[in-house]
């Protein structure tokens, strides 16, 4: 079986699938990670967004074979060193931006993403960022608020 | 007064895998010194039905050796914040930090059975009975003290664990005091609770601890559990329900796809199993592709769904009956209108997961089942096993609003389990399967008259609703589970389930001297079960949808037709609220702004809901601006988690009415993935602001699905006031808009 080196959250980890693993089932069941979720499989709803290179990426349809040295980061990898969250995570915690809470973590990967290039959106790029993340409990408006908070932390 | 059979049990039981045990951690409420002690009053009231079973102060709090306190409640988290809204209670009745309180949530064996968590009865069952219970266990305790400390109980206060007499320094911890035993007293009323303007935690708003959790990625929900040696399973799904297995091809399954355990059929049922989970997936797609199905048709047409369902249906069974409404109506002056709701999704984010293991003696399953002691039931009797060789634990999982997949997915792991012993199976349904299989929502109709009496006041009025079942969830039938129905000697549901949920608020709550409420059940062509607020959106969406018809007629404002029809004060504060949060609002070209009333199966709670909206004339497409609440809910306990139910169900109702129907051809469910059901993104969110009128002398009424059904009814009616078409079949779509005459 082939092996790969992946970078994620800045470490290099070692592990042995099928080529055609997508990234998502690396991530959970080898790495046992357990910030992106499984909600679909087929790019649809946004549950197992991670960030490649720093930009929001959905990650149950790419094959771990292509992901070669790109650095990953999952939500474990957000906080800094010391352990501090991100902005976007102590701003959900803030706003209590979660019901199920099921899709925050594509809905907090992709607010860093657009944070990443953009330090000052408006509400409506917020929305714009957000638009691949389903969230079924309706708990949109405090993420929406959660992360124009977290542009001025 | 112990019961160490009891407390062995709960050991034994903590030793087997993962159970999260949630002490929290909330700065926020450290404890002052010296408190003044606030005063109690003899609750003098009815205790929660579960109370008859479970009556004894242990079943649902028990001290620890280190003072700290844990609770034990038989709901489970849905994500509706029931934790920290049981450990507010708790902490409030023994003058205790939160951080003292830990919650044991749903676990066979340990908790009591409190059924389902439904209906929006988890603040009112289970947070109430440990409200008694602690109160209880606080007086207890003083009695205790005071022949231990030789103290009058008046000279005594507890607080944070620690009993102290005023008048000189005698003190004891809790933990001490009990020694390792429990309170064993049975909770009977008169109960000494705490005076409720005197509440440090409870009606305020208290952050849940769960949320740090899940922004850091650390395992919360069934998805995330693991165990050494785990293996993944997947289940190949038939085409449809009355699909059969003609044959199956797995021959070179293991030197397709490597990793692969063990193929289990029985009957329809086709399961997999593989060392690592993607392993599994592609097992699933070879199977598929390597099996073959009849495929019936068994649905009808999907644009005859509605005349089907009056086809089908039983003779009307007349449910309410007040005065003469049939004659009233042939007096004329009548208005008569129908309204459809189509078959929708309970849309679970996150498709049903389940981990078992059997250990040669005991079946152990780990699910996010909403009653684990009825599902427990069900699996017994689909594997002929005795119940207490079955150890279920509730483990939180996506939020699923009703009966959804998690016991199916119970059922298809347990089966594996037994198929191969001794190790954890953890059984993953895909998204298609969620989609195709789930219990829907049932379809409904609404035919409502009415007349007006020459004062314009409604003088009769008669709905007729058709409904299939709203809960067909696992109990002792076997047939309740899918996976029972698959099997090569299958069981087939015995009863229809619960059909009355699909009349709940059928029956206007107004004051209508001749009123008719007639169900005409029907057994659909698919799946159904409960979904949030079951009958009521559907019936509410028809009845303030009629209500505006109605006020136009009588050519008043909607709001004063609806109050001059309330005798109630509170549902008249509620109307008077949202219209005073909204009057401010100017109304621009092309938009509306609709409201709605009512109050949740015409005895919980009540809610007012305003919706701004904006009409595309050229499209037809509906934006919404605001949308705006007003609720009454009784005594508040979580305040923040009210507020956080009351949004989410408008949203979530919000998409239901604008977006979202289940489709199918003859043969198969098509709606199978998001594409093709959409639901609401984040660029269709309005701001929505929601006020909460407190009643802190009066009852708690449930949160949950209170504001959803005026919501639909809401949209509707600021379509028409932005449009001037008035949308009678929901999902109210830019075709049905712009092509309406
Ligand atoms: S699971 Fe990847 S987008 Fe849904
Ligand atoms: S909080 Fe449940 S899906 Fe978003």
């Amino acid at each position: 079986m082939p092996r790969y080196t992946l970078n994620v959250n800045n470490t290099p980890r070692e592990v042995e699938a099928e080529g055609d693993t997508p990234l998502l089932y690396v991530l959970r069941d080898h790495l046992e990670l357990n910030g992106p979720k499984f909600g679909c499989g087929v790019a649809q709803c946004g549950s197992c967004m991670v960030l490649i290179d720093g930009k929001a990426a959905v990650s149950c349809t790419l094959p771990v074979s292509s992901v070669g040295q790109s650095e990953i980061t999952t939500l474990e990898g957000l906080a800094d060193d010391n352990g501090k969250l991100h902005a976007v995570q102590e701003a959900m915690v803030q706003e209590q931006a979660a019901q199920c809470g099921y899709c925050l973590n594509g809905v907090i990967i992709s607010a860093v993403s657009l944070l990443n290039k953009n330090p000052n959106p408006g509400i409506s790029d917020i929305k714009n960022a957000l638009q691949a993340n389903l969230c079924r409990c309706g708990t949109h408006t405090r993420m929406i608020k959660a992360v124009a908070a977290a542009k001025n932390r | 007064m112990t019961n160490p059979a009891f407390q062995s049990r709960r050991k034994f039981l903590q030793n087997i895998g993962y159970i999260s045990v949630g002490f929290s951690f909330f700065p926020g409420c450290a404890a002052e010194s010296d408190p003044v002690m606030a005063s109690r009053i003899d609750y003098l009231g009815d205790l929660p039905r579960v109370m008859e079973r479970a009556h004894q102060v242990n079943a649902w709090l028990q001290v620890l050796a280190d003072g700290r306190v844990k609770v034990y409640s038989g709901k489970v988290e849905l994500g509706q914040g029931i934790r920290v809204a049981i450990q507010a209670v708790a902490a409030e009745e023994l003058d205790m930090d939160l951080d003292r309180v830990a919650v044991h949530l749903a676990e066979t064996g340990v908790t009591p059975n409190e059924g389902y968590t439904a209906g929006s009865g988890s603040i009112k069952s289970s947070a109430m009975s440990v409200r008694y219970a602690a109160a209880t266990a606080r007086s207890e305790l003083l009695k205790l003290a005071s022949a231990r400390l030789e103290a009058p109980l008046e000279n005594l206060t507890l607080y944070n664990g620690t009993i102290r007499s005023t008048v000189d320094d005698k003190s004891i911890e809790i933990q001490n005091l009990l020694q390792g035993k429990q309170i064993e007293t049975t909770v009977t009323t008169p109960v000494p609770i705490k005076a409720k303007d005197q509440h440090k935690y409870v009606g305020k708003a208290i952050p849940r601890q769960d949320i740090h959790k899940m922004v850091a990625g650390e395992p919360v929900y069934i998805q995330d559990l693991r165990f050494p040696g785990m293996v993944h399973a997947r289940i190949v799904r038939p085409p449809n329900h009355r699909s059969e297995l003609v044959s199956l091809d797995d021959a070179r399954l293991k030197q397709q796809v490597p990793g692969i355990i063990k193929t289990v059929v029985n009957g329809n049922f086709l399961g997999v199993m593989a060392q690592r989970e993607y392993q599994a997936v592609k097992a699933e797609r070879y199977l598929r592709e390597h099996s073959q199905w009849t495929t019936p048709q068994t649905f009808p047409a999907m644009e005859n769904l509605y005349d089907h369902i009056r086809d089908i249906a039983d003779a009307p069974e007349n449910i309410r009956d007040d005065g003469e409404a049939a004659a009233t109506l042939e007096k004329g002056n009548t208005l008569k209108s129908t309204y459809t709701k189509p078959y929708i999704k309970h849309g679970s984010l996150g498709p049903g997961c389940a981990v078992a293991l059997y250990d040669r003696e005991v079946l152990h399953v780990w699910s996010n089942s909403q009653g684990i002691y009825p599902l427990r039931e069900a699996l017994a009797a689909m594997l002929s096993m005795e119940p207490d060789n079955i150890h279920i634990v509730s483990v939180p999982g996506p939020g699923c609003y009703g009966h959804s997949t998690p016991d199916d997915a119970a059922a298809d792991a347990a089966l594996l389990a037994l198929e191969y012993p001794g190790k954890h199976i953890r059984l993953q349904w895909s998204r298609d399967d969620e989609n195709s299989w789930e219990p829907y929502g049932s379809a409904i109709i609404a035919d409502l008259a009415a007349s007006l009496d020459e004062n314009g006041k409604i003088e009769a009025w008669i709905s007729d609703i058709w409904t299939d079942s709203h809960s067909t969830r696992p109990n002792k039938d076997a047939g309740t589970l899918l996976t029972a129905r698959q099997l090569e000697n299958p069981s087939q549901m015995q009863s229809p389930g619960y059909r009355g949920g699909g009349h709940r608020n059928g029956d206007p709550y107004y004051a209508i001297p001749n009123l008719q409420l007639n169900a005409h059940y029907f057994d659909g062509p698919l799946r159904v079960s409960s979904l949030r607020s079951l009958g009521a959106f559907a019936n509410i969406f028809a009845i303030e949808s009629f209500m505006d018809e109605l006020a136009e007629v009588a050519g008043k404002d909607p709001l004063d037709f609806r109050i001059e029809h309330l005798d109630d004060q509170r549902a008249i504060a509620v109307i008077q609220k949202v219209k005073a949060m909204t009057a401010a609002e100017t109304v621009g070209a092309g938009e509306g702004l609709g409201y709605a009333f009512s109050r949740y199966k015409n005895y919980d709670g009540y809610a007012a809901v305003a919706v701004r909206l904006k009409v595309d004339a050229a499209s037809g497409g509906v934006s919404l601006i605001k949308m705006w609440a007003a609720v009454d809910h009784g005594e508040v306990i979580n305040l923040d988690g009210l507020k956080n139910q009351t949004e989410g169900g408008m949203i979530q109702a919000a998409s239901w009415a604008l977006h979202e129907q289940v489709t199918f051809d003859q043969e198969k469910i098509t709606s199978t993935d998001w594409s093709k059901y959409p639901i609401m993104r984040f660029n269709d969110i309005p701001e929505v602001e929601v006020a909460v009128i407190d009643r802190p002398l009066e009852p708690v009424l449930g949160g949950g699905e209170t504001a959803g059904p005026p919501t639909g009814a809401a949209i509707a009616n600021a379509v028409y006031r932005a449009s001037g078409k008035r949308i009678y079949d929901l999902p109210i779509t830019l075709e049905k808009i712009s092509n309406q005459q």
